[in-house]
Order: C-alpha cells, then structure tokens, then sequence
C-alpha cells in the first residue's frame, strides 16, 4: 500500500464504549482508543477474547452508541448525521460479515430474499427482473451458483454459507466491510477459499476491510496494517510484516510466541514469552506513541526511550 | 496382543448412522495404534469421522450409529464386545475424555471439588474425605491457584481456561490409560491454549498417559504429537511420525490442508487452497473420496480405492501417485519447501552419528 498518497476512510478518536455505566458492574470495554483506516487498505484488529475488539467494530458500525469518542466516516460523525440521506448512505457504505454463518442467516428466507434484503430497503433495484439480476450476479461474484438462489440456508455448507453472507454484504455496493471472525468457524481448507475470495473482492471492488479475528497467521496474511488490542486498550499498530518480524510491545511480543506453527521442529524449541499486565494500570498516563515510522506503541513518557531501544536494536530506526 | 507396546488396536472399522435420507457412513475402514505414553494426533476437517472415532472407542455414539463391522482391542479384549455396564467401568477409569467446550461439559449445580472427587468415588469405591483430598491434590497439579479455597467454588466463578483445567483434573485424576482430547483448546485463546498444552504435556510425562488428541489445528499438531493420522471423509488417508508428516507428506489431501494454513512468512495475492468441499457420505464417491478435490487425481482415483503404499516402516499414504506405475508429480511449491528442510534434517542427522562416534573415541584418548 502506498500509504504517502493514501486518504484516511476512517477515524477513530478516543473511543470509549462502556457498558453499565456508573454501576458496581461497570466494563469498560473498549477503552480510549484511536486508530485511522485508510481507503483500500485491510487493517486486523487482534486480541484475546474480552480484549474489545468485537465491541470496536459494533461500534464503528454504530450498534452503539459510544460512551464518548469520535467515529468520523469519510470525515462525517456517524453519531450525529444531519440528514436521513447522510445517515442512509452510510448505512450502504458500510456492511459487516459476520462470523458464525448459521446464526447470521435467517433460515425462513430464501438466498434471494436475504441477498436482497439491503436492495429492497434502499431501492437499488428498478423492478423484478433487475431484483433477480442482482442477485444472480452476486452469487456468481462468490462463487455460488445462480440457481442457488431460491434454495433455503440449511442446504448448504458452512463454507458456501459465509459466501452468502459476503454476498448480502456486497448488495448494497459498500466502501468499507467489517469482518468480524469471519473464518473462525470454518474448515482449514474452506478458511483459504473465503479469504481468497475476500482479497479478491477488495482488489476488484475497491473494499477496505476491518478485519477481526484471533487467528494470528490469518490476519498476518491477509492485514496490511495490524492493531494488537488488550483490556480494551490499542497496545501497538503497525505494518503486519512489521509487527510480526519485530514486536515492540510485551503484550504483543507474549501474544505471538504462543501462536502454535504447523512445523515440528520449530515448536520443539518454542519458548513462551508470559505477559503481566498489572503493569499497565499502575496510574501511569500513556497514549499511543510513533516510536519508528508508521509504528505506533502505547507507552507513557519514561517508556519512550525503552522502545526507541528496541526499535533501534531491531534496526527499524536507523540514524 | 499382537504387539507389546500397543495399548489400543483399531481394526477395519466401520460405522453408518441410519437417517431418513439412508445410512450415513461416517467410519469406512479404518484401522490403527494407539502405542504406551505416546500422543497420536487424529487430523481432518468436520465432517471426516474423527470425533466418531474417538465416541465410537469410548461407546458414547448416538442411537443411530451401527457398527458394522470391526474391533477396539483394549488389554486384549474386544470393547465393542462389552456390555454398557462393563463400559461405564471402563469410562472415566481406563479410557477419560476432555470434551471441546469447557462451557458446557462441566455441571453448573456442582461444586468443582465434587465433580472431580466423582470419578475416585465411582470408580474406586473412595469415601467422599479422602476422594476430596485427592481432588485438591489434583487442583493444585493442574495449577488452579488458592486451590484450598476454590474446591467450593462452581464452574461459573471460573474463566474459560481455568475450566478447561478443571476439565483435565476429572479425566485424570483416575491417572487412564487412554485420554481422548476432542479439540481440548479450540475454544481458548492462543495464550491460554499455550498453557493448557504445556500443562497436558507435563502431565503425560508424570503419569505416562496415552493420547489421542483430535484437533484440526496443524500449529497445535505439530507441538504435541508423536505420530498422525490424517482423515477424509471417514478413512485414514496418511499416517506417520510427525516429522513424515509434516517434512515429507505424500497424499494430496494433506499438501492441501498444510499449504492453505497460513504461516507466518506466507505472502502472495492468493493462499493455496483445496477447491470444492467434502463428499457426502451418504453415497461416498467410487474410488479416492478425494479425487474429485485433488488437482493431481489420475484415472484410476474414479475408479478404484488406492490401498496404503509404505513409505518408510512407520509412514504410510493411501494414494495412487505411490504406485510405481505413476506418473512423476511436483507437489506445491510450500510442500517441496518442506521436503527439503526434512533432506537437510536427515541428511545432519547422518553427519552428527558419523561424526559422534569417532570424537567420543578421541575423548576418551585424551
């Protein structure tokens, strides 16, 4: 990605999404978090279950309404659209996939009825026969079959099912695409044919995904950039090859020696790196630092210096 | 027994589940060892007749399963020959099973201490003190901290992981022959799966459990087994050490499954990946069930069932690319990768019993 030229899609600033607030049994689930995305790019978002990164991506497709924080959508506050138009055209530039395809698929609808769903609502189609049209293609685009489409959901299998959910995401021509786990449930060899359909997709289309997942080796394949998230808090972003090669922050650093590597030889030897975390609610203040260019590490002021010696001895910072 | 240090023997087993649309035959054929303190990995999508393995040797298959044929020798008997009370001695005692889930295969209503101290009073007739004794002993291996004031506590007031171990302490605390792990981490995130792989580790060195562990995680395989076994709809198609199988794999189906895992280095604008999806087993194709997946299936895959060709003592490939009349094939690219990190490792292998030998003399010159 060329990231000199690249024009933000999305800006998160200070997020914060509690859950009930000013109760004993306060979550703070995501927490003061900002990240950018830009157009075009596939940006992963990882972390342990609990970690806020489902609830970022509810939020950034306003499930709800965030605590306080700014979400600004091609530099529009998606809480306070000033038009239904602006609020409808957002609701068509942005679709989620959803990760378990049984649950997200109503099974009294046909495919067609559920891949037109969004037409119906914003009246893309002109009549019927376009309705029908739409569809069809869609299904061709996924790799299903056109006379799929009067089928109901339990005739097919996970794999061709989550094709049906890309499809209905795709219906209303969307810029931006949340993922959230969308491969988790499926087969190993199924998992390579839905994130080469995804890719594929994204380079004929123009789609920038959030892509969020616990597979580490997925999201490395298909991010460009990977935010690590932990305790509801942004820890490090960073280019993928980047953050896989040279790690700056503990957590991560932790994260990434647990990943088990289909190669026997190389998990013989493996060592574990053990995270403690206490050490990040010691009242200190920390924000997301740029420690070498594009890499970004949620450090307080005394932290600076360590991680400029890290990036230093990983050569990311050459003077 | 046949063989001394089998302590599991599998034979050409067959298993059909009858349904309204006809029968399903989810087991067809299949045959294997399970050896004393080894873990023998069982790899293969949904759908491909793992799970049903590993319920049908511990005889908790649903109604509608029919065995039609083979055996599970166990010390020498037959199980599928035993009767349901006979089992139930066997389960929990003998043969212990970690389920997937951590959510659901524990009782909500049921102190934890009691439902590990279960199995010592069913099975070994201990008064509910002494059983409960042991039940913290057994918390505090499996590393459940402030085991002393937990032991009361129910499964709710524990997080995913640490059920996970409550789950492990009740399989073993009977110290089985066997464990089945049925994907014991596929619900745990990856730090939390590091530490209950590390903990089932160790605990197989202290009480030299065998283990069968089911996963369809190759990165999780790769840590902790001895031997695999690879199935396809409802067949083993390989099976050899961990090191054959991933250095030196030579069915189709698993260059498939071990290309299309992403490692970390893997780049490129397309993953490899298996087109198409399982066969249904309700009419199973004619020949290789996986010819029709298979970019490198001959004629002769359509036709007829390949037997197993032998690729070293321990490594066997049921595929027809191993018959000496097949034509020669390139795998994919990552698989000759592989292949040549098992030349290398085989051929230092070589070198260091050459070179050890002799230096040891000179030590001993000196």
């Amino acid at each position: 990605m060329d990231y000199e030229n690249a024009e933000k899609i999305l800006e998160v600033k200070h997020l914060k999404q509690y859950f009930n607030v000013g109760k004993k049994d306060e979550v703070r689930a995501v927490d003061d978090i900002s990240f950018d995305i830009y157009k075009g790019e596939t940006f992963g978002l990882v972390g342990e279950s609990g970690s806020g990164k489902t609830t970022t991506g509810r939020a950034i497709i306003h499930l709800y309404e965030p605590t306080s924080g700014e979400i600004l959508f091609n530099g529009k506050n998606v809480d306070n659209f000033k038009s239904k138009s602006d609020q409808r055209e957002f609701r068509q530039d942005m679709q989620m996939i959803f990760q378990d395809p049984y649950a997200s698929l109503n099974p009294r609808m046909k495919v067609k009825d559920i891949v037109a769903e969004g037409i119906d609502i914003n009246h893309l189609a002109k009549d019927d026969a376009d309705r029908s049209k739409r569809v069809e293609d869609l299904l061709e685009t996924v790799g299903l079959n056109k006379d799929h489409s009067s089928r109901y959901p339990h005739e097919f299998s996970g794999g061709q099912r989550q094709r049906i959910g890309i499809a209905r995401a795709l219906a209303v021509d969307p810029k931006f695409v949340i993922a959230d786990e969308p491969i988790s449930a499926l087969d190993v060899s199924i998992q390579a044919q839905v994130v080469n359909l995804m890719k594929k997709l994204q380079r004929e289309q123009g789609l920038t995904y959030l892509f969020i997942a616990h597979d580490l080796s997925m999201v490395k394949y298909i991010s460009d950039r990977i935010g690590v998230m932990h305790y509801g808090r942004m820890l490090e972003i960073a280019d993928s090859d980047e953050i896989y090669a040279h790690p700056l922050h503990d957590y991560t650093k932790s994260l990434l020696s647990a990943v088990p590597i289909p190669d026997p030889e190389f998990e013989r030897t493996r060592e574990e790196i053990s995270y403690d975390g206490s050490g990040e609610n010691d009242g200190k203040e920390r924000h997301l630092v740029e420690i070498s260019p594009r890499h970004w590490v949620r450090a307080a002021e005394d932290e600076i210096d360590m991680y400029t010696k890290r990036a230093h001895a990983a050569s990311l910072i050459h003077d | 027994m046949e063989n001394e240090k089998n302590i599991l023997e599998v034979r050409n087993l067959q298993v059909n589940f009858k349904t309204y649309a006809g029968d399903v035959k989810a087991i067809r054929d299949v045959s294997f060892d399970l050896r004393k303190g080894e873990t023998l990995a069982i790899v293969g999508e949904s759908g491909s007749g793992k799970s049903v393995t590993t319920r049908t040797i511990m005889g908790l298959n649903a109604s509608n399963a029919d065995i039609a044929s083979g055996t599970i020798k166990y010390k020498g008997d037959d199980l599928l020959k035993k009767s349901e009370k006979e089992m139930e001695a066997i389960r929990g005692q003998d043969i212990a099973e970690i389920f997937q889930d951590p959510m659901t295969s524990l009782d909500p209503t049921m102190k934890i201490g009691r439902q590990i101290a279960e199995p010592l009073m069913v099975h070994k007739g201990m008064k509910k003190e002494k059983a409960l004794a042991q039940a913290l002993e057994m918390m505090k291996l499996v590393g459940i901290t402030d085991a002393e004031n937990r032991i009361n506590d129910y499964p709710h007031q524990f997080s995913g992981g640490m059920r996970q171990r409550i789950v492990i302490a009740i399989a073993l605390v009977n110290y089985p022959e066997i464990l089945i792990a049925d994907e014991p981490t596929t619900a745990l995130d990856v730090t939390i799966q590091a530490q209950i792989l590390n903990l089932m580790k160790e605990l197989q060195d202290k009480i030299s459990t065998s283990i069968i562990f089911i996963t369809h995680d190759l990165g999780v395989v790769a840590g902790m087994a001895d031997r695999v076994a690879v199935m396809y709809a409802g067949k083993i198609v390989e099976y050899g050490t961990v090191d054959e199988i991933f250095y030196n794999p030579k069915h189709p189906y698993t260059w498939g499954l071990l290309s299309s895992m992403p490692t970390m280095d893997t780049g490129g604008d397309e993953l490899p990946s298996i087109p198409g999806t399982p066969p249904d087993l309700l009419d199973p194709p004619k020949g290789d069930a996986f010819a029709a997946r298979n970019a490198y299936a001959l004629k002769i895959d359509t036709e007829k069932e390949p037997p197993f060709f032998k690729v070293s003592d321990t490594h066997y490939a049921a595929t027809w690319l191993m018959h000496p009349d097949a034509p020669e094939v390139t795998p994919p690219a990552q698989i000759v990768e592989r292949q040549k990190k098992y030349a290398d490792m085989q051929s230092k292998l070589v070198q260091t019993q050459r070179t050890t030998g002799p230096v040891e003399e000179e030590e001993e010159q000196q």
